[in-house]
């Protein structure tokens, strides 16, 4: 699906391009968001280096395990197939707990190494788990505490009540990820309907 | 809203301080335990390159050679027909590929029709309860060296979709028009 998408956009892209003479566009922006991927992922470091600093510390200390372990009846119940205590559910919950603070920053290392352990737990293969699936199912959706950079620029512009739409994203994001884990129960119990591996 | 402010400032220093503090307390090498753990970031970063470089040009000649705009001018009579100001709908094929391009679009949403206008609001609330489900993607799988992603684009997609239409209905129902 992913290749598809990929080489679609690509293709359609260059055909529209040499159809409307926006080759030249075309062009430039290939050199640019090739230029820009790698500025993105170099820039990625310092938070990188330091969030996953910082949260070996947290595991070291059994923070994790301890977050995990207050979460842990709706997060068992939305990863059935990790055991109990596996770290996974740690990283999962710090996961979801920076994103509901609007901590994106902070959120991704640790998704990534949620995703470590669940592809660990899946034996190491390359293929996406119920488990990763799920979470992110859930990771799309992501409940929304406080939209902090949306409430900051509603600022800028000079809204009379910029924290107005706290409310309704909470609400909206709350129902979409409730939504989104039963989208991903349904293809679940499609996959084991047709009786392939979960 | 002085709450909100204080907290979205407060919570990343305490939450280091509480981490350190707690840390030193259980008798964690804190330093080293830091050093180690960050190494794995800049792997992490690296290995993350060749994802994004191939997904952001894909998107970026999709953009750049006008096809995504006459993707928008198809869709726009779709939207004025179920009543949903055409001006959001590229804010929402947007979100689900971009975020930065996203968050550039509800800046210029709000900045056109005001950030207390119908448009304003719902933008503000897509932007805030959406994320960018292809960059999730290529960078969560892409980090682990996933390729085959199973169910996960679909349902991530649906889960945009879903967001979106909750997006509308919660701004019509809070604010009306």
């Amino acid at each position: 699906m992913v290749n598809l998408i990929w080489v679609m956009m690509a293709v359609i892209g260059i055909v529209f391009a040499a159809v409307n003479g926006t080759m030249d566009e075309v062009n430039k922006a290939v050199f640019e968001s090739a230029k820009e991927a790698v500025t993105i992922s170099i820039g990625m470091i310092s938070i990188l280096v330091f969030w996953l600093g910082l949260m070996a510390i947290a595991e070291r200390a059994g923070l994790l395990d301890k977050a995990a372990r207050l979460f842990m009846p709706l997060v068992r119940r939305l990863f059935p197939e990790v055991p109990l205590g596996h770290p996974a559910l740690g990283y999962i919950v710090s996961n979801m707990v920076a994103n509901m603070f609007g901590l994106g920053n902070a959120a991704t290392p640790m998704g990534i190494k949620a995703m470590e352990q669940l592809k660990k737990l899946n034996g190491g293969r390359d293929e996406a788990s119920r488990s990763m699936v799920t979470f992110l199912a859930i990771n799309t959706s992501s409940i929304t505490l406080i939209p902090a950079t949306v409430i900051s620029i509603r600022m800028t512009y000079g809204s009379a009540a910029p924290g107005e739409i706290i409310g309704t994203t909470i609400v909206a994001s709350t129902i979409s990820t409730i939504g989104a884990v039963l989208i991903d129960r349904y293809y679940y119990w499609k996959r084991m309907r047709k009786g392939r591996k979960p | 809203m002085a709450i909100v402010q204080l907290l979205s400032v407060w919570l990343i220093p305490a939450l280091i301080a509480f981490i350190l503090l707690y840390g030193t307390a259980k008798k964690v090498p804190t330093y080293e335990a830091f050093v180690e753990g960050g190494k794995e970031g800049i792997e992490i970063a690296f290995s993350l390159i060749p994802y994004l470089v191939g997904m952001l040009v894909s998107v970026a000649i999709f953009r750049a050679s006008g096809a995504l705009d006459a993707m928008m001018e198809v869709i726009k009579p779709l939207a004025d027909a179920i009543g949903l100001p055409a001006e959001i709908v590229p804010l929402a094929a947007l979100r689900t590929i971009s975020g930065t391009a996203a968050l550039g679009m509800t800046t210029d949403l709000i900045a056109t029709y005001g950030p207390d206008s119908f448009i304003g609001r719902l933008a503000s609330t897509i932007q805030g309860s959406t994320e960018t489900t292809l960059y999730v993607l290529t960078v969560y799988f892409g980090a682990v060296g996933v390729k085959k992603m199973g169910d996960a684009l679909k349902v991530g997609i649906l889960a945009d979709i879903l967001s979106f239409i909750v997006s509308v209905f919660i701004v019509l129902f809070v604010f009306g028009r």
